[in-house]
């Protein structure tokens, strides 16, 4: 008997998936997929990362294989044009005529276009399908300015793109008097409102498009109120219409206002044909998200092969994500008094508005809004859903609990076993636990592999960790800080071994205290801590090192390295400038002012690094550790030496802090700076440690951090001379690197350390711990032991000999590492 | 059944070419091949040297060490470290990349590669 063949109309999100989703449950179907979109399906989720660098290959959802290893026959670009119901076949625009048994429509929704004068224009565009991103990519690069029709939630993940594409004056235009109108409160609106304006968007409320006007492409936008608009593009994204054409067609039953009418089977009005995604209409509502979609695809996955499963409508609660202002609407979100008690929480300076409904006895949450910080959003999420008792002060679920310990990890134990925890992958709490329990899952990547958790939209992955956390705590494992699965010890439990036994090499250190072969989680941290003890050169270890730091150098794009010659407190002479410019012209290298106040020299081939480094050490540079886990650079203000409000010599100073710490190697990288006065021109406060001169002395500042979490340091001692400075950083830098885990900032070690900021100053300033003199001894150590390791490298032949790209011709150049031309330079090849 | 298809074993390299625990790379006609000296198993092997992540040439500059409890020997890509098994080449993480392997055998101190 021949399997019975189930035609799927669509290869979008939630038609791949249920493919999938088919699939996992039987393999007794013939199924035949046709897409309209010339490429297999992707992440329509996640479409704007297009624009920062994912390829359509890092957003497909499955490799092109994929469909043919599981007996899938795929026809792409080739839409479906017809069914003839009574004949059960469809008909492909290709002139493909095929019979079904099964026939399920997954076409998802395409833009609404309003249909407005001179919306035909060109530099109008819709945000649906990687062909429309590269159209919008194109016109941008020569835009100056742009527009989006719709403050929803997909106009502004469009806004914040256009930015992003460096269209310096970025519009959205909405018709409704607020942004989001669907998701959020007016007050909440008010607020996203003046956070979007900081990050430079122009938001127009209340405005409706009459016109777009230009000869042949567009000019501007004329407004109904008679006002204007110039802009050299638009996107418009005024709402999704379901892609119902082929099913009216067909004769099944639509909405008046669009979609396919479906059962809580998914089931049209045909019983054989099926719609699933954001082409059904359930009970009135078109589900405009891919969670409820994934969910209607197991619902008939399940019913052809017999098994029990109905739709009931889904939570709509949704987390905009990529604008740069965190927004969440969940449950319940307008609800008003006196159907429920509403408590509010605005603070206007940073920018933050919640809001959350709770029924009148104050028993459970009903929904809410959350702007500005949206961290406490899942578990608020789960706590609607799950109908959590709430506590007797529910404003601590928007506050944090003062005063007292928080406790985020109870929270999630506490939810019941059937709460949805991924809504994507449609995991539970009792499936993640149990694959922690029964199925020896301890970390994310492997609960991801073992129930597909976190791997769609990632959004609960704070909240997997908790439950891997939590459950292994409840069956008494012991959760600790381990380094990766071959040591059974925290970073610093690992230093402390490797110090008392003076172990030296990385061998020796998995022999005793570790299993198996090691990886390339462990080893560079056993360099580090290697380094940080006994200071020796790092590249005589050079297969546990990094690669960066392997070859002394940053790998980038194409394989090439960047040289950075350190430049002591941005200090540096004409002559040395122009021998930059020579070794920079003779190999052929990009050169850039670096963030560090030095100079990066970009696009080295591996074999002429050394080169390079002779040339440059012989002018009086040394390495600058722009690839280590070390000090980077200590930025200096001119200070007194010419600046007319300078107080102290904040260069000479920079200088001497700079060369007191370089090539020490730390759990993560550190960089220092020092003004010369309040004005504070050297952003000291932004660094790991911050110096500032004061009429009396010095401000110590510490635990400061750039990068993606920015974070101030903290006043540690106030109005000190530069030996107490020097004698401060000894202790703090060398405490910091014996007790920090790996990869971790000053800032984010701060941020965990019991007691926080002022148990910090009591062992550093207080000397509580009585380790001052110590640690001060341990850091003179290494300075004494400072070497410039690119000079051990050169001038040691094995050595040398590794910086060769093939080893049996270590002359020859890497034929792939390539470049292209850009402004009288050269730029590493896109990948 | 023997394969019908004869392995050509090529001189890659001498065995102190490659550093122990770790991996250098050959040129070969117009492929690159990186070589790995497991030293601490008293293994090598062989991979391309193409990361098939990005199609970077960094293979042979990666980290190598073992997963699980089978110690499934593995090499890390230097770019973004993804990891792949140098017994079957496939990506151990969630993504479907593979390298291809090559056998490695070694004689006289100097080290052989077999190309189909
Ligand atoms: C060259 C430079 C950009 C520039 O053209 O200005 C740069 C380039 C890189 N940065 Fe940076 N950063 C540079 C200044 C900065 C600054 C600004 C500063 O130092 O004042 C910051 C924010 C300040 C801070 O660190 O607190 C910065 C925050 C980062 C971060 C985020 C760190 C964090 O804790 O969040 C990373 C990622 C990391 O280290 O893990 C990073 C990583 C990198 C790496 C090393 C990425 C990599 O591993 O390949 C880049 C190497 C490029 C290359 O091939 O050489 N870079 N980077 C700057 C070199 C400064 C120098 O002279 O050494
Ligand atoms: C920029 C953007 C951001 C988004 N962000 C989120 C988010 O953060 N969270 C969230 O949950 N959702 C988000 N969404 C919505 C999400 O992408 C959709 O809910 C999801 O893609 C719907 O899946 P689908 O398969 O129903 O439709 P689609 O993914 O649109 O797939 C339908 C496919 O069917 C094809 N098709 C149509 N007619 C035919 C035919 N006759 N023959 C053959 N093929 C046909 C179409 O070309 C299309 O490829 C976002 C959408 C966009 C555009
Ligand atoms: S910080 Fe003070 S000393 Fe330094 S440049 Fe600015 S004003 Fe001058
Ligand atoms: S290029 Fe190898 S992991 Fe990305």
């Amino acid at each position: 008997m021949s399997k019975p063949t189930v035609v799927v109309v669509g290869n979008g999100m939630v038609g791949y998936k249920f493919c999938e989703k088919l699939l996992a449950r039987s393999a007794q179907f013939q199924i035949i997929v046709f897409g309209e979109e010339p490429r297999h399906a992707y992440d329509r989720v996640h479409l704007s990362e297009y624009f920062n660098g994912k390829t359509a290959d890092d957003l497909s959802l499955s490799t092109l294989s994929w469909y043919s290893d599981n007996g899938i026959a795929l026809h792409l670009d080739d839409p479906i044009q017809e069914i003839n119901r009574s004949e059960k076949t469809i008909h492909s625009l290709k002139g493909i005529t095929l019979k079904y048994d099964y026939l399920i429509l997954a076409t998802g929704s395409s833009a609404f276009v309003p249909d407005i004068p001179g919306i035909e224009k060109e530099g109008v565009f819709v945000y649906r399908t990687i062909e429309d991103l590269e159209l919008i990519k194109a016109h941008a690069v020569n835009a100056k300015s742009g527009a989006v029709m719709g403050g929803g939630l997909l106009g502004l993940e469009a806004a914040k793109a256009l930015i992003d594409l460096g269209i310096a004056e970025t519009h959205v235009i909405e018709f409704a008097p607020r942004l989001m109108p669907r998701q959020i409160d007016s007050a909440g609106s008010n607020m996203l409102q003046m956070k979007l304006s900081q990050l430079g968007l122009h938001i127009h409320l209340n405005k409706s498009t009459a016109a777009i006007a230009g000869e042949k492409k567009i000019q501007s936008l004329k407004f109904n109120d008679d006002s204007q608009l110039a802009v050299d593009m638009l996107v418009i994204s005024a709402g999704i219409r379901p892609r119902d054409e082929l099913a009216k067609l067909a004769g099944l039953h639509v909405g008046t206002r669009g979609g396919i009418v479906v059962n809580e089977k998914m089931q049209t009005s045909d019983e054989c044909i099926y719609a699933i995604g954001e082409c059904a209409l359930y009970e009135g509502m078109i589900y405009g998200l891919v969670a409820p979609g994934y969910e209607m695809a197991d619902i008939v996955a399940a019913h052809l092969t017999e098994g029990e499963k109905s739709f009931y409508g889904y939570d709509m609660s949704t987390k905009l994500k990529l604008i740069g202002v965190d927004v969440a609407s969940f449950g319940d979100a307008f609800i008003t008094e006196p159907d429920c008690r509403t408590i509010l929480f605005e603070d206007t300076h940073k920018g933050i508005y919640k809001r959350i409904n709770i029924t009148n006895d104050g028993k459970n949450l009903l929904g809410g809004i959350l702007i500005g910080d949206a961290d406490a959003y899942n578990m608020l999420l789960q706590t609607v859903n799950n109908k959590i008792v709430l506590p007797p002060d529910p404003e601590d679920l928007i506050l944090g609990s003062r005063g007292g310990e928080a406790n985020a990890g109870a929270g999630v134990m506490s939810l019941p076993d059937d709460a949805l925890i991924c809504s994507c992958e449609a995991v539970t709490k009792g499936a993640i636990c149990s694959a922690v329990s029964d199925g020896g899952v301890t970390g994310i990547d492997g609960m991801k592999k073992c129930t597909k958790a976190g791997t769609g939209c990632g959004g609960c992955v704070p909240l997997v960790k908790d439950l891997i956390a939590g459950t292994m705590k409840a069956n008494g494992q012991y959760v600790k800080n381990v380094v990766c699965e071959h040591f059974d010890y925290s970073r610093q439990e690992l230093f402390d071994l490797v110090k008392i036994n003076g172990l030296k090499n990385y061998d020796l250190v998995l022999d005793h205290y570790g299993k198996g072969d090691g990886c390339e989680v462990c080893k560079p941290v056993v360099a580090s801590i290697l380094s940080s003890l006994w200071n020796d050169v790092i590249v005589k270890q050079e297969v546990i090192q990094d690669s960066n730091d392997r070859f002394l150098a940053n790998i980038q794009k194409g394989g090439t390295y960047s040289v950075v010659p350190r430049i002591p407190g941005g200090e540096i002479t004409p002559d040395k400038l122009i021998v930059i410019g020579q070794v920079a012209k003779k190999y052929g290298l990009y050169t850039k002012i670096t963030g560090g106040q030095r100079i990066d020299l970009f696009g080295a081939h591996l074999s002429d690094l050394p080169l390079i480094w002779e040339e440059l050490i012989d002018a009086g540079f040394e390495s600058g550790h722009a690839y280590g886990k070390a000090l980077r650079t200590v930025k200096s203000c001119v200070g007194s030496t010419w600046c007319r409000f300078g107080l102290h010599d904040s260069v000479t100073f920079a200088i001497e802090v700079e060369d007191r710490y370089k090539g020490i190697r730390a759990p993560h990288k550190i960089k220092g700076g020092v003004s010369g006065c309040v004005r504070e021109c050297a952003e000291a406060q932004s660094k790991d440690f911050g110096i500032i001169a004061t009429e009396k002395g010095w401000n110590l500042y510490v635990c400061g951090n750039g990068g993606s979490k920015p974070q101030h340091a903290q006043l540690l001692a106030t109005d000190i001379d530069k030996e107490t400075v020097v004698k401060y950083l000894d202790r703090f830098l060398m405490f910091y690197i014996k007790t920090a885990d790996q990869l971790t900032r000053t800032a984010t070690w701060l941020n965990k350390l019991d007691g926080g900021m002022s148990y910090l100053k009591n062992v550093i300033v207080n000397d509580s711990l009585g380790l001052g003199e110590q640690l001060e001894e341990e850091m003179q150590a290494l300075v004494n032991t400072y070497h410039c390791e690119w000079k051990e490298a050169i001038n040691n032949p094995a050595m040398r000999k590794r910086f060769a790209h093939f080893i049996n011709a270590p002359d020859e150049k890497d034929p792939h590492a390539q470049f292209e031309p850009m402004r009288e330079q050269v730029r590493a090849k896109e990948w | 059944m023997e394969t019908a298809i004869a392995t050509q074993w090529i001189m890659a390299c001498y065995v102190d070419d490659v550093p122990e625990n770790g991996g250098s790379c050959i040129k070969h006609g117009d492929e690159q091949i990186a070589i790995f000296n497991f030293a601490r198993r008293n293994e090598w092997y062989a991979t391309q040297n193409l990361c098939p992540h990005k199609q970077q040439m960094a293979i042979s500059r990666g980290m190598i060490g073992s997963a699980g409890e089978n110690c499934e020997p593995k090499v890390a890509c230097p770019f973004h470290k993804k990891t792949f098994s140098l017994l079957t080449g496939e990506c151990l993480g969630e993504e479907e990349l593979v390298l291809k392997t090559y056998p490695v055998k070694i004689a006289d101190g100097k080290v052989f590669v077999g190309i189909d």
